[in-house]
């Protein structure tokens, strides 16, 4: 499957439908992630981008509609199988495990084991390797921290969304979802996770961002799909568009 | 303790981050805290009565804490997935009658009979975590639900009698041995080796570190792939099965099989997890800080007694020891927030 420019998009979606009851959440949406590229999905409330997002990382199984990964239609039926197709998810309320090390938390569900009978048979974690790569992961992404045997408790809210952002760029080989990944954060935070937006992009990952935030959109989203009453109603860039004109689409008070 | 991996070569603020974070892991009270205290309680008996220090002392007071702090070790494994286990204590006593039982009336041979009674345990604790699971029932709820069962089978099933005269092979973990002119105790050696086992696997293990994840956050548990319900059906019966050991122990140490024995077992090792600091709100303690706490228990009450101490005030002070423990566990999590 091919859009209209030519390029296949890394994740898409057609007709997506979703009804809780009389609700319908999703009413036919479509959405479309190219390479490379940092979509901003901005919405109302209500207008149905949780839905949208959860379908896209697994979480929700929409009633009609397909999904596309590369081009190729996939079933997702629970997060993990989202997951083993490279896609990873960043949740607002920091989805981490305070009491953990940095190490621990990068390889959670994931841990690596010792090579030999250490690892074989008696289960012996890798600890000096899951610190290595997680502090490389870190470096990389120019997290300050000092160590990564560290709990995450002991770390500011930025920091701890940093370990979460590392950890879904060190396992997503497809895309990365952030939704609200600035909801808790000030200011000052807010400007270091999307500094890691902007750095996860630079390796080639394209990132879709879920954000109420409007300053933040504009200033890191190369598209933003509008979301209203349950479709897409616009995708528009911040070239194209002002806030203003966004907000007003957004809302009803601007057709698309 | 790991090392910090950056190289030292002169303090950069990163690697103060790093220290600060070292010390609020270690130092948050939590680790060294129970255990200056258990140093000073054995300084300050040690230095009251000349009895305490004596090896064979000491024995007994390991022998003391064997059963409790057994039984500790199950509840410290319930405690971390935030979870409380108060039927434990008649698990146990339920194993101990079904193994005397089998073992004279039945007349099976010793070991079938505790390879029942220990699977019996298995299938009880793993019962509380389907309830806690399947049917998203409160842990307390659950297991003081089993609790008021057990309790009800096991009078049931031996008719409110003890069992007597137990085959030898039954008082194994009893039986002592010499070292070096002390005698030990196998329960004793057992109850180490169940914590040293306990602590490698909470620490060193993936299973162990999802313990930890599922006390501390469920949700990103859930979401990083843990699958939690089965996670926690294997903690409780893991911790069901260290309850039957734990019977087993019992046997040894009182060589009769009382259907009314261990009823302040439950608390007693909720006190023994609680005074070695692992947090009741789960994600946080570890098995090792349970063995100190239990060994505070059996210290306190063994030197009170040398001291001539009466056995009122043992209670007492135990009572404080607790409200403290948890008291500093406040202070703690407040402080690392």
């Amino acid at each position: 499957m091919t859009s209209a420019n030519g390029i296949t998009p890394i994740l898409q979606a057609r007709g997506l439908v979703k009804r809780y009851g009389h609700v319908t959440a999703l009413d036919g949406t479509d959405f479309e992630l190219l390479p490379g590229e940092i979509l901003a999905v901005i919405g109302d409330n209500g207008a149905g981008k949780s839905t949208l997002i959860k379908t896209l990382a697994g979480a929700i199984v929409p009633d009609e509609g397909e999904i596309l990964l590369d081009g190729n239609v996939v079933h997702f039926s629970n997060p993990m199988d989202a997951r083993r197709r490279g896609i990873e998810t960043v949740y607002q309320d920091l989805a981490v495990a305070p009491a953990l090390d940095i190490a621990s938390n990068l390889y959670l569900g994931r841990e690596l084991r010792r090579v030999g009978p250490m690892g074989s048979i008696l289960r012996m974690l890798d600890k000096p390797k899951m610190r290595q790569e997680a502090a490389r992961q870190m470096a990389e992404l120019k997290i300050g921290i000092g160590s990564t045997t560290q709990a995450v408790e002991t770390l500011s809210g930025g920091q701890r969304q940093g370990v979460a952002v590392a950890r879904a760029a060190a396992w997503a080989r497809r895309l990365v979802i952030m939704d609200e990944p600035t909801a808790a954060l000030g200011v000052k935070e807010s400007a270091m996770v999307l500094d890691l937006i902007r750095r996860i992009k630079a390796r080639g990952l394209p990132v879709i961002l879920i954000s109420h935030n409007m300053p933040n959109v504009f200033e890191v989203a190369d598209r933003i799909h509008i979301q209203r009453l349950g479709r897409r109603i616009a995708v528009v860039t911040p070239q194209s568009h002002s806030m203003a004109e966004v907000v007003a689409i957004m809302t009803g008070a601007l057709a698309a | 303790m790991g090392k910090v991996a950056t190289p030292a070569r002169s303090t950069t603020p990163v690697q103060l981050a790093g220290l600060v974070g070292v010390f609020g892991r270690l130092g948050g009270l939590s680790t060294f805290g129970p255990l200056l205290a258990l140093l000073v309680a054995i300084a300050i008996f040690g230095l009251l009565s000349d009895r305490f220090l004596r090896p064979d002392n000491l024995t007994v007071i390991v022998q003391q804490v064997m059963v409790v702090g057994t039984l500790a070790v199950g509840q410290t494994l319930v405690i971390l997935t935030g979870g409380i286990d108060l039927s434990n204590g008649a698990i146990m006593v339920f194993t101990t009658i079904l193994m005397a039982k089998l073992g004279v009336g039945q007349g099976l041979a010793v070991p079938v009979a505790v390879l029942v009674g220990l699977l019996a345990a298995g299938c009880l604790g793993a019962a509380n975590g389907l309830l806690v699971t399947r049917f998203r029932l409160p842990p307390f709820i659950v297991t003081l639900g089993m609790l008021n069962i057990v309790l009800s089978i096991t009078l049931l099933y031996s008719g409110g009698s003890s069992v007597t005269r137990l085959p030898d092979l039954l008082l194994i973990l009893g039986r002592r041995f010499d070292v070096g002119g002390t005698l030990v105790t196998y329960g004793s050696l057992l109850m180490l080796a169940i914590f040293g086992i306990a602590a490698y696997v909470l620490k060193q293990t993936a299973w162990g570190t999802h313990v930890y994840a599922i006390g501390n956050n469920v949700e990103a548990a859930r979401l990083s792939g843990i699958r939690v319900n089965q996670h926690l059906l294997t903690v409780y019966g893991v911790g069901g099965l260290i309850y039957g050991m734990a019977g087993l122990m019992l046997l040894g140490r009182v060589t009769v099989a009382d259907p009314l024995g261990g009823q302040t077992a439950n608390l007693d090792s909720i006190t023994a997890v609680v005074i070695g600091g692992t947090s009741l709100f789960g994600g946080r303690g570890s098995v090792l800080n349970t063995l100190i706490g239990a060994l505070m228990v059996g210290v306190l009450r063994n030197g009170l007694t040398l001291v001539g101490i009466d056995a009122l005030y043992q209670t007492l002070a135990t009572g404080v020891l607790v409200i403290v423990a948890v008291a500093v566990d406040q202070f703690a999590r407040r402080g690392s927030r």
